[in-house]
This record gives structure tokens, C-alpha cells and sequence, in this order.
């Protein structure tokens, strides 16, 4: 398990809707706002990175201090993004994946509007066993 | 014709035409979307679905009639026992159960383990009070409507809402006695 973790879904229109902090580190109270700011910086870089190339993981794209930022990128543009600080390629690929279907049964959900914020808690109970199970 | 014999579900289920059930569960879901977008009520939703299912019920039995060849039941729960058995697993694939006689016999309980309605289907918060398969205790309504039985029929459980199976109340009113021009001979 990495000792720290920051997981985020951010929808094509450029809205976050999903975030968990998933890490074992004892949390420092402005380790969220950190983490989500390093995240949203590599954004643009995303978006060049994405055209590029046809796989869905792009592998680590960004890094800040000893932090990496790896991003998986869905067919629907929506973007997952995950900050971690273990060196880990094949479990956060296999993390990304898992939570790819996770998304898509949310998508397949008809009183879920696509674009808004997901709220069910069971998809948070997964994708939290997965980062243990993975990171 | 020669007389034929009741046909089981199963055997009438695998004569149907069928059509891909994510594309059913979808449309289904897609349907229950737009009323809620259109109504805004999940109460108003509710009412709605019950209508709806009302009208395919009362069409629906013609042809649940000259499919299975089944016969006159002696009794309501005998009705119950071709509703589940049979007219659950002819138009939706499953079976049910059917449990919680009362005394009188004139109420029951049909129990759906599964139910392809609600494949990836999950309450969110605002839509708490939706009975998302309603169109079903509408369709029993109607369709028991037409062969002379008034009926109500509730939700009691719903896997949706946290329990462990689906359970439709069904509720025998009364018998409405077959009227004047009714020819025997036909």
C-alpha cells in the first residue's frame, strides 16, 4: 500500500466528480488542497499527451517532488488521475482498469446523468478495496 | 385444431422472439429517466409507471392467452402459480415464487429473485421514494383485470431499497361476475 495516494475522476468537461484520498499516511490538513493542485497542473498536459498516442494509460506524466501524477484517459475522454509516490506501473494499471469498469457500470446506471458528480457509495467502497488491493 | 395442453414457461420462452437484454434493461431505464425529468414527482413517476404497466397488462394477456394455452384457473391461487411460473418466465425470463398465503387465500406474495429490470440500476439519493420497477405491479393489475379479477397490487420489498429480493404484494379485491352478453357457446 503507498503511503500516499490521491485518486480523482475528472469528466471531459473538465469537472471533477469523483476524488478519494486513498494513502496511509497520517493526513497533513493541507495534504488534500496540495494534492488536488498538483493534479489539476498536469491537466494540460494531459490533454496534449492524450492525442498522442492510443493507449488508454499514459503512464507517469507529471511529478512534483516525490510524487508522481499517472493518468488513464477513457474512451470518453474522461480522465482518471491518480498521484502516488510508489513506483508501481503494472498495479496502477491494473488499478486503473478495475476502476474503468467500475466507471462503466456507473455510466450504465440511468439515473446517473454522465458529467455529474458520482455519489454512490458502493463505487467508493470499491475503488478504495482496489487501491488496497493495487497501490 | 387438436386441443393442446397448458405449456410450460420454459418451453414458451425459448419460442419467443427475444431481444439483447442490455438493450432492454437500457431502454427500460432510459424510459424511468424521462419521466423523471419530465414529471420531476418521483411520486408523480410512480403513478405513471402503474398506468403505463397497466396498459401493457391489459394487452398484454391476450396474447400471454393464445400463447401458453393455459386454462381456466379453479382459484386465485392457482392464478398466482400461472402469473409467476409461467408469466414471469414468458415475457421476462425469470421465474418467481409464489409464498405469504393468507388465510383466505386472496393474497399473496410473488418473489422475484432476479429481476433484468434494474442490471446496473442504482437509487441516488434524490430518487429515494421510486419504486423503479412499478411497471410490474401494473402489468400484474391490468392483465388480472382483464380476466375478471380486480386486484392491487404493492411493493413490499425491493432490492433497490436495501432488501434482499424483489416482493410484489398482489392483493385480490374482488371477482367481477362475467356479464350479460356473454355467450357460452363461443
Amino acid at each position: 500500500m503507498a503511503t500516499t495516494a490521491c485518486f480523482i475522476i475528472v469528466s471531459r468537461n473538465e469537472i471533477p466528480i469523483y476524488e478519494a484520498e486513498v494513502g496511509s499516511a497520517a493526513k497533513r490538513e493541507d495534504a488534500a488542497q496540495l494534492h488536488q493542485f498538483i493534479l489539476h497542473a498536469a491537466l494540460d498536459i494531459v490533454q496534449d499527451l492524450a492525442w498522442t498516442t492510443s493507449a488508454m494509460f499514459l503512464k507517469a506524466i507529471d511529478r512534483f517532488n516525490d510524487l508522481v501524477v499517472s493518468v488513464y484517459v477513457t474512451a470518453g475522454h474522461t480522465r482518471f488521475m491518480l498521484l502516488h509516490d510508489s513506483r508501481n506501473d503494472d498495479g496502477i494499471k491494473s488499478f486503473f482498469q478495475e476502476v474503468h469498469e467500475l466507471y462503466i457500470k456507473i455510466l450504465l446506471n440511468p439515473l446517473y446523468l454522465p458529467g455529474s458528480r458520482i455519489t454512490s457509495s458502493h463505487f467508493d467502497t470499491k475503488v478504495r478495496a482496489l487501491a488496497r488491493k493495487y497501490l | 385444431m387438436a386441443p393442446v395442453g397448458p405449456r410450460s414457461g420454459d418451453a414458451i420462452f425459448a419460442n419467443v422472439e427475444r431481444v439483447n437484454a442490455e438493450l432492454f434493461t437500457l431502454t427500460y431505464g432510459a424510459t424511468v429517466r424521462q419521466l423523471l425529468t419530465d414529471l420531476e414527482e418521483v411520486e408523480e413517476v410512480n403513478k405513471q409507471l402503474d398506468q403505463m404497466g397497466y396498459n401493457i397488462g391489459i394487452r398484454l394477456i391476450d396474447e400471454f392467452l393464445a400463447k401458453s394455452n393455459v386454462t381456466r384457473c379453479v382459484d386465485f391461487r392457482e392464478t398466482a402459480e400461472v402469473i409467476a411460473k409461467v408469466g414471469f418466465k414468458m415475457f421476462l425470463g425469470v421465474t418467481a415464487t409464489v409464498s405469504n398465503w393468507d388465510a383466505d387465500g386472496t393474497c399473496c406474495s410473488i418473489i422475484l429473485e432476479d429481476n433484468p429490470l434494474v442490471d446496473f440500476v442504482e437509487l441516488p439519493d434524490t430518487c429515494q421514494g421510486l419504486y423503479y420497477c412499478n411497471i410490474l405491479s401494473g402489468v400484474i393489475r391490468g392483465a388480472l383485470e382483464m380476466v375478471s379479477m380486480k386486484t392491487e397490487v404493492t411493493w413490499i420489498r425491493d432490492v433497490l431499497r436495501g432488501d434482499d429480493a424483489y416482493e410484489l404484494q398482489v392483493k385480490l379485491l374482488k371477482q367481477v361476475p362475467e356479464e350479460y352478453p356473454y355467450k357460452d357457446d363461443e
